[in-house]
């Protein structure tokens, strides 16, 4: 009969939650105990730099064109060497939502996520970080890729000396 | 000492003492809820302010003191300002009747432990909880405000709802002990409580008591997620406070009630009356906000199809069993 399941519906949750009175609580207590963070975590961005110390950013802007919150802003400008960086390079985290799509599309792997969170200020302006502040003095998540060594011709080593790159080639030799 | 003297004394000491305790027993309460429903929901509750976050109500109450006491430009000013004060002060009065021990010995005098024993405390009761929907409804008309004035209007109409039922339900006590005053009425109950004596009357009444309190499954009235915070809507500060305060005095008033009319008041083996007296009022207030962390709230048609379709209908039928269980026994 349908009065006895409505009978039972509204005696069995007063069991339910009197049970659950005496379980042990889950909640962390935050500034004294810290939760275990992922390894993925993603939490505040730095930009990272390659294995032989040098910047990983060669301010291509693409992190700034995959933000769908627009909070990374740089101006882009060229050593000597012809070697690309950000001459400023700007995180806004007060509008940064951690989604990581910047990193995702970053060609260099220079942009990456860690696993700090605490970015909390009195002063919002103060949540801007510069390049400065955003530099960090290792590879990240990703110790031993160096992008210049792949890609970047003639930049950190001379033409054809770089892993897996051939020789150039003799332009007036016929033989391949 | 003058006779006239002592006994004012003792009346002003009682009011100060029961002023005093309910005050601070609210105050407790509201941190004794957060802490429960924390619990049933598998989290601590407030433990920041002192240990195991005692000094909560006082932090509480510093936080409503020193907020800003807004006063809506359209509100009607004198109404919106004498509501919450009625509310609480409804919920303070009706512990005037209410019995918490056995007549002390004190000074030679025997000392009823009631503020005012009065031969129709139950009627007192009775008008002071209808006298409470005033609190509500004026705050709700004053603030000018749709959300109050839907919660006014819902909380007047669930109230004069469920009162019939409570009042109804009264009656078989009434009847039992064959007296208005409570005092008589906790007498009556030596041997056995009514709730085991008329268990379907201690049923409609507990039912319609959670109804009075406005509590869940039954807060339409503030029902937080359609209309804001109710009749309450515009209130801040302090006047705020005053509802909430209120609305946990009442909570102790009514599980006095219940304690009184049905679970045999201050009586009990081997403890003094006193404690047992706290024991099944804090047990009463226990199960309310057990209650709170369980049901769901009832839809408003639900509400309405319940109060006048199954308790009004049962009280009425028990009110008859039960004078014609009477008159059987009396022959």
């Amino acid at each position: 009969m349908n009065i006895w399941r409505d009978i039972k519906g509204t005696i069995q949750p007063f069991w339910i939650t009197l049970r659950n009175m005496f379980r042990p609580t889950v909640t962390i207590q935050y500034p004294e105990q810290r939760a275990e963070i992922s390894p993925r975590y993603r939490g505040r961005l730095i930009l990272t730099r390659d294995p032989d110390g040098q910047e990983r950013c060669v301010a291509c802007h693409l992190c700034s064109a995959a933000c769908p919150v627009d909070c990374i802003s740089m101006q882009a400008t060229e050593g000597e060497d012809g070697r690309r960086y950000a001459a400023w390079f700007r995180i806004n985290f007060s509008r940064c939502i951690f989604c990581g799509l910047c990193t995702e599309a970053c060609p260099t792997l220079a942009i990456q996520v860690t696993g700090d969170f605490e970015l909390a200020n009195r002063n919002p302006l103060e949540t801007v970080w510069e390049k400065e502040e955003l530099l960090v003095d290792h590879c990240g998540q990703e110790p031993d890729y160096n992008f210049y060594r792949h890609a970047g011709i003639g930049v950190v080593a001379g033409r054809g000396e770089n892993p897996g790159e051939d020789k150039p080639v003799d332009v007036r030799d016929l033989m391949p | 000492m003058p006779e006239w003297l002592l006994i004012t004394l003792l009346i002003l000491a009682k009011l100060g003492l029961v002023f005093f305790v309910l005050l601070t027993l609210a105050a407790y309460l509201v941190l004794a809820e957060r802490k429960i429903l924390g619990r049933m929901q598998l989290r601590p509750g407030p433990n920041r302010v002192g240990p195991f976050g005692l000094m909560q109500p006082l932090a509480d109450v510093i936080k409503l003191l020193t907020k800003e006491d807004f006063i809506p430009d359209q509100a009607d000013k004198w109404l919106f300002m004498l509501a919450p004060g009625l509310a609480a002060v409804t919920a303070l009065l009706t512990f005037a009747v209410v019995p918490f021990g056995p007549p002390l010995t004190l000074f030679g005098h025997e000392v009823p432990l009631v503020v005012c024993d009065l031969n129709i405390g139950v009627l007192f009761f009775l008008g002071l909880s209808s006298l409470a929907v005033y609190g509500m409804t004026l705050g709700g008309w004053a603030s000018n405000s749709k959300y109050a004035l839907l919660g006014a209007i819902r909380g007047l109409s669930q109230l004069i709802s469920y009162e019939l039922s409570m009042g109804l339900a009264l009656v078989p006590v009434v009847m039992l002990a064959r007296s208005f005053s409570l005092n008589d009425i906790v007498m009556a109950q030596a041997d056995v409580p009514f709730a085991l004596v008329n268990p379907l009357a201690f049923l409609i009444f507990l039912i319609s008591i959670v109804a009075e309190s406005k509590r869940i499954p039954f807060d339409l009235p503030e029902a937080e997620n359609e209309l804001v915070a109710g009749f309450h809507t515009e209130y801040s500060g302090m006047r705020f406070g005053l509802f909430f305060v209120g609305e946990y005095i009442n909570l102790i008033i009514l599980g006095s009630m219940l304690t009184v009319f049905f679970l045999g008041g201050w009586m009990g083996p081997f403890l003094p009356g006193i404690v047992w007296f706290s024991i099944k009022v804090l047990l009463v207030c226990f199960f309310f906000i057990w209650v709170r962390g369980t049901l769901p709230r009832l839809r408003y048609d639900q509400l309405m199809h319940f109060g006048w379709k199954i308790l009004l209908p049962l009280s009425l039928l028990n009110v008859i069993l039960t004078g014609a269980f009477l008159l059987w026994r009396q022959g």
